[in-house]
């Protein structure tokens, strides 16, 4: 589904960090089953606290007003999330399922080891966006810092601005799309021709995250494969 | 020479160099001809300063000793006191250590958990997730929480009695997990998200955090995500044991998990086991100084692991301050490996039972480290299951049996004082007086 | 490992809430750093005279010390700011080497400096830092790593007139660069890694080199995970290691640039909600500062 802007939603629940606490936040939202009528949720001065909605399994909406600190929808199974300002580090890291939309920038390690899921970042997203990403699917509107798909095993990272230093270092079947600059590639991180598959793949990630940005404006990159079986001759790369 | 009739000249005897033993000239050899590092399974092979070198002072004037049956040693320990919800309760201080399935076969693993039950512990995943065998049959299961984050779940992280987020382990404190493409069978890769047959790169450090400060905001978005209930471990190669100890605290442990050299590991390079990390003897008293230092000691749990072999060095272990035990290499011994009832098998290997340990390259003929399911067959999980659990048994009796003749009627009770040294090295690493002696390195004053 | 604030107004308006701003960062960063705090804060100088921070032991007589060396003091809890003409320093320090008990914490025309064992806001409370003005200060809170938790081993450290570096992470080529700064010269109280970076710069700038300078040689010779955050007499700098494991946030608005280890420690600043927010790059070299 795109993910669309979604600020207090008429009828969403309304639950203000400033006057309970992150804990009271997460035990609602953890106990919300998937046949809630609770779908719609709005929360309110996040003052970049940490762990903020993590671990949510029911198919809501939470919107988060304002900017978190570390690990916002950490392992989200499920809800659709979107964080009105920047995320800290970690943002949907190890996420499942579901989706999770940062209007500002995120901190390093966004969507790290995610399994599913899609995260768009309207921004910016610092160092190793993407690390070890295990089927997420993440569009970075902004530019990726360095390090960005580090040992990214699978999913797709797509980056409409540049991407930092030693891109896809150590990459393993991730699908790398990257419309800027790309400082560096990574060790056995290469620049391949787009197929027919991966532009479908693109095309339908670049229209849920809600851009227009041409397919053909971007290089794809992927692994060598040269690093699969360990090699005398590779030593110089680890 | 001239051959001419005469007495024969006597010759030197052919002498093998210490530093170029005949080891070492075979590793240079592969070396050479290969081009890559050696890679092996298990822990440090040589000798070290150890828990043979400390002896109990056993019961005589001053002490005395308890008789067995109703005058009880209790061997029962709790887990995680500090701040979670459901501490573990465990009927004894050994627990199995954490063992990817992967490395081990699902056998194993299943075998492990029916031994750990029986016995009334807890058994721990390792780098590579949780499978349902395991959470089938282990009655309390640790759930490590790696820096690879394979196979990472929300679902499998609630349902964990535990969660054990590893720094480190002894045969590689700073290394990352490995396993080779022989080992990535279709369920270990479906399980890692990684394609089959390839050798696994695993990463050294955790992707989103850095640092014990970091750290305490990644255990309080655990705690958040499983709702407070369960102990947060924290598992470290010994390396800086009191600085380790103090940081793993402050960064909200529930219980420090601290592995020696002697740990073992599936796979790493033989000079990462043999030459990175300390032993376990060395690292207890420091741990155990960070936690009184704290005013925590008790009160944040200490598991050491690294060489556990018998009921007398969990007894040390114990009196040395520590809370538990973790058992890895001894309790696949007791599975089945290494057996003398392979040896055919072993020697086709180029190896011999008791020495085995390419265990990497997935042909276990214990069926144990391997993920042939041929060889895996060869495993059966019950009677497996049976002697984990006997062998258990025997570590929990044999460390009753010394408390008893200490005096003790509880297994806690044993304490540094119950101890002599038989070396110097123990007795500097362990704080300990040398046998007939008030003395240690670095103690300067009286008793 | 640690927690860092860092404050420079551009609004000269906001100079009485300094103290009071900076305390409130430093108390939010306690998570990361309860062991024990210290900040640096530069009010108004004296056109030729000098500023020394001094520490003593608890109940030390620092009046009758003032009046030894005809200097005006300012007594903080167990610190002391002794102000004095700048022609009489070399003689100011030949007395208080006569006194072992004395630290010499902080030295300059503007900058001021304390530190004590404690959670930081009972630090802050301590030396009445609330109640302090000034164009920019910088904080630290600090959770030990691999040296003990003592007043000596807080930050920040002294690295020059009016300079003093904080520092978050863990340097791991600290004791061999200790040696061989001692060769030359810089002497050391502690075990700890960013004492040993303090040292590195005081000594690169002793040798002539800028602050930028300084910094940018440290990234070759300093290794481990690091954000550095040095202030100076006219602002502040920050840099960041190469590869940039630890956290960094900063804060501009019309009227300051902040800098927090987390974005929590910045939500109570004025304006905090227009801010621009962003990260130093790793590897970069980044300075604000008055003009002189």
């Amino acid at each position: 589904m795109s993910a669309g802007l979604n600020i207090a939603e008429p009828g969403a629940v309304v639950f203000d960090i400033a006057e309970a606490n992150i804990r009271q936040l997460n035990a609602t939202l953890q106990a919300l089953t998937p046949t809630t009528n609770q779908t719609a949720w709005t929360v309110l001065n996040p003052a970049g606290e940490h762990a903020v909605a993590v671990g949510i399994t029911a198919p809501v909406i939470v919107t988060i007003d304002g900017h978190v600190g570390y690990y916002c929808a950490g392992m989200n199974d499920g809800a659709n999330i979107t964080v009105t300002g920047n995320a800290g580090t970690g943002v949907a890291e190890n996420m499942m399922s579901g989706s999770v939309h940062v209007l500002g920038d995120a901190s390093q390690a966004a969507g790290a080891t995610a399994h599913g899921g899609l995260l768009i970042i309207e921004g910016n997203a610092s160092a190793r966006c993407g690390i070890s990403m295990k089927g997420i699917d993440i569009v970075v509107k902004g530019s990726v810092g360095h390090m960005s798909a580090f040992m990214a095993q699978s999913g797709n990272l797509v980056v409409l601005g540049d991407a930092g230093d030693a891109l896809g270092d150590s990459l393993y079947e991730a699908r790398l799309f990257v419309r800027g600059k790309v400082a560096s590639l990574g060790a056995d991180c290469e620049e391949k021709p787009m197929d027919a598959e991966d532009r479908a793949i693109l095309a339908n990630l670049l229209k849920r995250a809600g851009t227009d940005a041409n397919v053909d404006s971007f290089k794809r990159y992927g692994s060598a494969r040269t690093l699969y079986h360990f090699h005398v001759d590779n030593a110089g790369a680890y | 020479m001239n051959e001419t009739a005469g007495p024969k000249i006597p010759q030197t005897l052919p002498r093998f160099s210490a530093t170029f033993d005949p080891a070492t000239v075979a590793e240079i050899n592969r070396a050479a001809a290969t081009g890559i590092y050696d890679i092996r399974g298990g822990g440090s092979k040589r000798k070290l300063p150890h828990f043979d070198d400390l002896l109990f002072l056993g019961a005589s004037m001053s002490r005395y000793p308890l008789e067995g049956y109703r005058e009880r040693c209790d061997t029962d320990v709790t887990l995680g006191t500090r701040f979670a919800k459901k501490p573990i309760h465990l009927k004894i201080p050994v627990t199995i250590a954490g063992m990817s399935f992967g490395s081990l076969s699902a056998n194993a693993k299943e075998a492990l958990g029916r031994g750990a039950t029986a016995a009334g512990t807890s058994t721990t995943t390792g780098d590579g997730g949780m499978t349902p065998e395991e959470r089938g049959h282990s009655q309390t299961l640790i759930y490590q929480y790696l820096p690879s984050r394979y196979g990472m779940n929300l679902t499998d992280l609630r349902k964990a009695d535990a969660i054990e987020v590893v720094i480190g382990q002894g045969a590689k404190p700073g290394g990352g997990g490995m396993l080779l493409g022989q080992k990535i069978s279709p369920r270990v890769a479906q399980m890692r998200n990684l394609p089959e047959g390839i050798d696994q790169r695993s990463a050294c450090r955790h992707p989103d955090w850095t640092g014990p400060d970091d750290l305490e905001i990644k255990i309080l978005e655990l705690r958040e995500l499983t709702n407070w209930e369960k102990p947060i471990y924290i598992k470290i190669g010994a390396s800086r044991p009191y600085y380790d100890t103090a940081l793993a605290i402050k960064a909200g442990a529930d219980v420090v998990v601290l592995d020696g050299m002697q740990g073992g590991t599936a796979a790493t390079q033989e000079v990462f086991i043999e030459h990175v990390g300390i032993p376990i003897l060395s690292a207890i008293r420091p741990a155990v100084q960070a936690l009184q230092d704290l005013g925590l000691h008790r009160k944040v749990q200490l598991i050491v692991s690294g060489g556990i072999r018998s009921g007398a060095d969990v007894a040390k272990a114990l009196a040395l301050g520590a809370d538990a035990v973790a058992i890895g290499t001894a309790a696949l011994i007791a599975l089945g490996d290494n057996s003398p009832d392979l040896e055919a098998e072993y020697q086709k290997l180029g190896t011999t039972a008791g020495a085995y340990d390419d265990w990497h390259e997935g042909r276990d003929p214990a069926g144990i480290t391997t993920q042939d399911e041929k060889l895996a067959a060869r495993l059966d999980p019950i009677k497996a299951g049976r002697r984990l659990a006997n062998y258990l048994s025997v570590l929990t009796l044999e460390a009753q049996a010394i408390a008893r003749a200490c005096g003790k009627s509880h297994l806690h009770n044993l304490e540094p004082e119950d101890l002599v040294a038989l070396t110097l090295e123990a007795a500097a690493m362990a704080q300990i007086p040398l046998a007939g002696t008030n003395w240690f390195p670095g103690k300067t004053t009286g008793f | 490992m640690c927690g860092i604030a860092g404050l420079f107004l551009k609004n000269r308006a906001l100079e009485p809430e300094l103290g009071a701003l900076t305390a409130t960062m430093l108390t939010v960063l306690t998570d990361r750093g309860p062991d024990s705090a210290g900040f640096a804060i530069y009010g108004h100088g004296m056109p030729d005279h000098r500023k020394f921070t001094l520490r003593a032991p608890a109940n030390f007589d620092f009046g009758a010390l003032a009046a030894k060396v005809d200097a005006v003091y300012r007594v903080h809890d167990d610190h002391a700011v002794f102000t004095f003409p700048a022609a009489r320093e070399a003689q100011v320090r030949a007395v208080l080497a006569t006194f072992p008990e004395i630290a010499i914490v902080a030295f300059g025309e503007r900058m001021e400096l304390y530190k004590g064992v404690g959670l930081p806001q009972d630090v802050a409370n301590r030396f009445g830092l609330a109640k302090m003005s000034g164009s920019h200060a910088i904080g630290h809170t600090r959770m030990a790593t691999e040296s003990a938790v003592t007043t000596q081993g807080a930050h920040p450290f002294s690295t020059g007139p009016d300079q003093c570096l904080v520092h978050n992470g863990s340097l791991s080529n600290h004791n061999d660069v200790r040696r061989k700064l001692i060769r030359e010269n810089i002497s050391f109280e502690t075990q700890n890694d960013t004492e040993v970076a303090a040292g590195y710069l005081s000594w690169k700038l002793r040798n002539g080199a800028k602050l930028n300078e300084a910094l940018t040689s440290a990234l070759d010779d300093l290794d481990g995970f690091y954000t550095f955050v040095v202030g100076t007499e006219s602002g502040f700098g920050v840099l960041r290691d190469r590869v940039a494991c630890k956290p960094a946030v900063m804060a501009e608005t019309d009227d300051y640039v902040a800098f927090g280890s987390e974005y929590r420690a910045l939500v109570n600043l004025p304006g905090i909600s227009k801010a621009r927010l962003f990260e130093p790059e790793p590897a970069k070299v980044y300075f604000w500062e008055h003009a002189a």
